[in-house]
């Protein structure tokens, strides 16, 4: 009972055909002249809906793999035609307001989708239901732009006249039908957003993956003005990823599967430009810092050589060679230093901020005590082989 | 008026006056969906009027031909759109192996006719407008015509679109409603062009 309720539920709120996956345009602007065409449309639609949803679900286990599409058109065409001459029968004011549309209702993406989705992997129950649903919702969608579209077009609601209000002929002409839906989709999406900036108070992009973000116009920058980032440009790794980033990672899966949702998948992520240009300005104002990476390990050479050289100044400047030599190994060690960096670039990442904290002297001692230690190693080498020349020779004399 | 008259006619009427998307609302889950980019709406324009003028064609011969001598127009529905299924499966098989470039290009869209109202549409309409089979196939190109204008426009729209700073509310869906929308009064225009 409970997945029954709940396949009511999702098909009108959560996965409404009309408002959120955009399916089954062509009644939905067609008809909706006024609300009681699109009560109609909606309600022949839930009953064709229901019973062809019954019937491949009865059949799921008989029929084949290769040929179910067909065979799913087939059922549903036959029921269409039924309902069709049923109508024109009982109900012939509607059939003829609704004119070929009712036949069209074999090609209308929603039936076909559900089928596909769900009455072919689901027993009978749960698949009623979710017709039922599905049903709903659309005659919930149908009815609600057929309504705004008699009020505002034709001053009228459900064929009651309001007295004393000019009506806006192009309500009920075609552009008012995509007009109205847009407005109808935009203000439904304007209380979806709302309802999450309320749950959730991130404001900062949480992907680790920008590859597969799906935003492309957040420009690969993101900020993060909490402060938990290691390196600028990879925001939110020290938090978790929560929240967000499986919203959007679930929203683009759900686009992935149904072609005609673009809504969705760029709703979220379009969000969070809109606060991280605030969050830029507010960075911009408090820190002149460079938000690229690479320009981080970049500016760890720069630095050291002016606190190298401010070191130098520091000391009194001799005229001694040896310091003049000195200086050049200093310099030799920069060039030696920095290919190094050049060479290994990851790891000066990590050791470059380590670094930068330590004094210039501190540096200019190790680079001077490595260039010593270089040196004297040579010294060592070519002395022991000048001592085992010696000594040969000093033998070979004796 | 003379019959090759009424054929143009029929074809511009087709395409313009009563655009088969923006007047008729038919083929609205592709013309949404297929129209980000102009390559992909071209591709499903072309693929489109390849369908729909052999559907056309084929289904006016079956009514004429088929269901009306055997009195059974009732069945023309299901006959339709079995039609176009099979129809949709041997043009796919046919360009893979005569024009593999083509299908290439083509490639996903071709099955995603099958759905397209405007196909079934087309065919009903000829029955209910009594065409004879000429006057069908052009009904059925005029449309199909008229069908790859409106989604090569909007695909170009959408694409100049793509870097606007468009409302939070409107991202998606919404806007591109909207563009139909003023697409939809603009080919308004065009009623009254001519009379049939």
């Amino acid at each position: 009972m409970n997945k029954c309720m709940e396949r009511i539920k999702n098909g009108i709120i959560t996965e409404n055909p009309t408002f959120v996956q955009i399916l089954g345009m062509c009644p939905t602007l067609a008809v909706t002249t006024s609300a009681i065409n699109g009560l109609g449309m909606g309600l022949s639609t839930t009953v064709i809906l229901i019973m062809s949803n019954l019937m491949i679900s009865a059949l799921r286990n008989i029929i084949p793999n290769r040929v179910r599409i067909p065979a799913y058109i087939v059922i549903v065409a036959s029921f269409v035609t039924i309902i069709d001459f049923l109508l024109q029968a009982f109900l012939p004011g509607l059939s003829e307001s609704l004119g070929g549309y009712i036949k069209l209702i074999v090609v209308n993406c929603i039936i076909l989708g559900r089928a596909e989705s769900y009455a072919s992997k689901n027993p009978v129950a749960p698949s009623i239901f979710d017709g039922v649903g599905m049903g709903l919702g659309f005659t919930v969608g149908l009815t609600a732009i057929g309504l705004v579209r008699e009020l505002l077009g034709a001053g009228s609601v459900f064929g009651i006249t309001i007295p004393g209000y000019q009506p806006i002929g192009i309500f009920v002409l075609s552009p008012g039908a995509f007009i109205v839906l847009a407005f109808l989709i935009a203000f439904l999406n304007y209380r979806k957003q709302k309802k999450q900036q309320k749950d959730t108070n991130d404001t900062v992009c949480r992907s680790e993956d920008c590859m597969h973000c799906g935003n492309t116009s957040c420009g690969g920058k993101f900020f993060d003005f909490d402060g938990d980032t290691d390196v600028i440009g990879h925001a939110g790794q020290k938090q978790a990823a929560g929240g967000k980033a499986d919203v959007q990672k679930t929203q683009s899966v759900r686009a992935d599967q149904t072609e005609t949702e673009p809504s969705k998948s760029e709703e979220l992520p379009s969000k969070e430009p809109t606060e991280e240009i605030k969050v830029e300005e507010k960075q911009k104002k408090e820190k002149p810092e460079p938000s690229k990476a690479e320009e981080v390990p970049r500016k760890e050479p720069v630095e050291e050589i002016k606190a190298e050289e401010e070191h130098k100044k520091e000391q009194p400047e001799p005229s001694k060679p040896e310091e003049a030599s000195e200086k050049e190994m200093a310099e030799q060690t920069e060039a030696v230093e920095q290919s190094e960096k050049k060479s290994e670039q990851t790891e000066s990442v990590k050791e470059t901020p380590k670094k930068a904290p330590s004094s210039g002297k501190g540096k200019k001692k190790k680079s001077k005590k490595k260039h010593n230690s270089q040196k004297e190693k040579k010294e060592g080498i070519t002395e022991a082989a000048a001592t085992k020349a010696d000594g040969q020779e000093v033998k070979a004399d004796e | 008026m003379s019959d090759g008259v009424k054929i143009i006619l029929i074809a511009v009427s087709a395409a313009l006056v009563n655009n088969v998307v923006l007047s008729q609302f038919l083929g609205l889950c592709p013309f949404l969906g297929v129209s980000k980019n102009m390559k992909s709406a071209a591709g499903m324009g072309v693929a489109v009027i390849f369908v729909i003028a052999i559907s056309s064609a084929v289904s006016s011969l079956i009514y004429q031909f088929i269901l009306v001598p055997f009195h059974i127009e009732y069945l023309q529905t299901i006959v339709f759109i079995l039609v176009i299924a099979a129809l949709v499966q041997f043009v796919e098989m046919f360009l893979k192996k005569a024009m593999p470039a083509l299908h290439k290009t083509l490639g996903v869209y071709l099955p995603l006719i099958t759905t397209n109202c405007a196909v079934l549409g087309v065919a009903l309409n000829n029955v209910t407008a009594e065409y004879n089979f000429l006057e069908s196939v052009v009904n059925g190109v005029g449309t199909a015509i008229g069908f790859t204008i409106a989604i090569v426009i909007l695909a170009g729209l959408r694409e100049k679109m793509e870097d606007n700073d468009v409302p939070v509310p409107f991202r998606g869906m919404p806007i591109v409603l909207l563009t139909a929308g003023l697409m939809a009064i603009a080919f308004m225009g065009f009623s009254g062009l001519i009379r049939l």
